[in-house]
């Protein structure tokens, strides 16, 4: 039996946003490490942001959603921890596309390189924790803007 | 324990009810912490402390063989069946005491977690090697502001001295070792307790210097551990009746 290749199934995870930063897709973040067949089972490996991360599920469903939409029936999503999900796996398209939304992108310096509004280096750290797992809240000192910034893990 | 659990069992549920436990008494302090930067730090800690526990738990329930999930072993077990130390089922106390116990703790998760990722059971060193990138950062804050509040106002560091007073000794169980630890530890499948002693006694008197706090001469002085069920402070049914009611009122809900 014939089934859609993985490149495709690739385009179409790609079209799905994350539940929680709608900016960015699934592929964007980098949390989805491999698509498969096994017979005419796709295979989608997922990996989780933060183990604690409420979105997990939610979006484990969405994959799940949207390729039945495309028509695939038999689809198995895979849990992988290891190795863990970091920030580098992020696109660059995506830290492009989280910086035009206002949220700092992850830098390996460990803090936002500068204010994703007005673009002042002149920033400092309000708390390690943010809306999410996923970010901290920064302050910039020029616009005087909160913003988020997205952890660098 | 009527009779002798697999050790590996024993050592998941270890790891897995630490987390569990703590994680619900942090989230006992969602809307309730002094400023709005604090409460959503704890609840994000509780969070990871969450998502730890179902990744350990899991996999105690499939090493047990019974077909036990996460959620039975959380919602399902009664007291004594509980294997975490008594430190974390200490009431919360103010916020001082809560961070104090959160950094004690912290300390331990990240050094016990780091040499996890080298267990010679791969399951537990890919969670190890998940949860260790959390437990850095949660160390990174509870140190900062355990700092931040022991050399603060007076009222602050009064509060982080009878904090570290009360807790210090309870942070001593997290060294207390039994059977389960030297077979576990023998095979390679977790490290001695005993083995992380040092950098932790090392890494914490560091930094309580820094927050210029005293550290007690004091010893835990429970007859019993946390750790094999034999002895939980009174707080824990407490605890129980709050986080299983629902479970144990309607069986089988889901979310």
């Amino acid at each position: 039996m014939s089934h859609p290749s993985t490149d495709q199934v690739w385009d179409w995870l790609d079209s799905i946003p994350d539940p929680e930063i709608p900016a960015i897709t699934l592929t964007d973040l980098g949390i989805i490490r491999d698509v498969g067949w096994e017979g005419d089972t796709c295979i989608v490996t997922v990996t989780p942001t933060y183990s604690g991360c409420p979105a997990t599920s939610l979006i484990n469903m969405e994959i799940e959603t949207a390729l039945r939409e495309h028509g695939l029936e038999r689809i198995e999503l895979k849990r992988q921890l290891s190795p863990a999900w970091t920030t580098d796996w992020m696109s660059q398209r995506g830290r492009e596309k989280l910086e035009a939304y206002g949220i700092a992108p992850p830098q390996p310096a460990g803090g936002p390189e500068k204010c994703p509004q007005c673009g002042s280096a002149r920033v400092e750290k309000l708390s390690q924790f943010g809306s999410t797992p996923c970010k901290a809240q920064w302050r910039c000192n020029d616009c005087l803007e909160p913003f988020d910034y997205f952890k660098c893990i | 324990m009527t009779k002798a659990a697999d050790p590996k069992f024993e050592a998941l549920l270890r790891l897995g009810d630490n987390t569990l436990i703590l994680g619900h008494r942090v989230s006992e302090w969602c809307g309730h912490a002094p400023v709005l930067e604090e409460d959503i730090a704890l609840a994000n800690t509780a969070l990871d402390l969450l998502g730890q526990t179902n990744l350990w738990l899991e996999y105690a329930g499939e090493v047990e063989g019974k077909g036990r999930s996460a959620d039975d072993l959380a919602f399902l077990r009664d007291a004594w069946d509980f294997r975490n130390v008594l430190l974390v089922e200490l009431p919360n106390g103010d916020f001082g005491q809560t961070i104090m116990r959160q950094y004690l703790f912290d300390v331990f998760n990240r050094l016990n977690l780091t040499a996890l990722t080298q267990s010679t059971d791969q399951r537990i060193a890919d969670i190890a090697e998940k949860a260790a990138k959390e437990a850095s950062y949660h160390v990174e804050r509870s140190e900062g502001t355990v700092i931040g509040l022991g050399d603060g106002t007076e009222e602050s560091h009064r509060r982080m001295q009878d904090a570290l007073n009360i807790l210090w000794p309870y942070a001593q169980e997290l060294f207390i070792t039994d059977e389960v630890d030297d077979a576990m530890a023998e095979a390679g499948v977790i490290p001695h307790p005993k083995s992380l002693q040092d950098a932790w006694d090392t890494e914490v008197r560091a930094v309580l210097a820094e927050a210029t706090l005293e550290v007690p001469v004091a010893h835990f002085g429970h007859r019993g551990s946390g750790k094999d069920g034999k002895m939980h402070t009174e707080h824990l049914g407490h605890i129980l009746t709050q986080m299983q009611w629902l479970q144990r009122a309607y069986p089988g809900q889901a979310w």
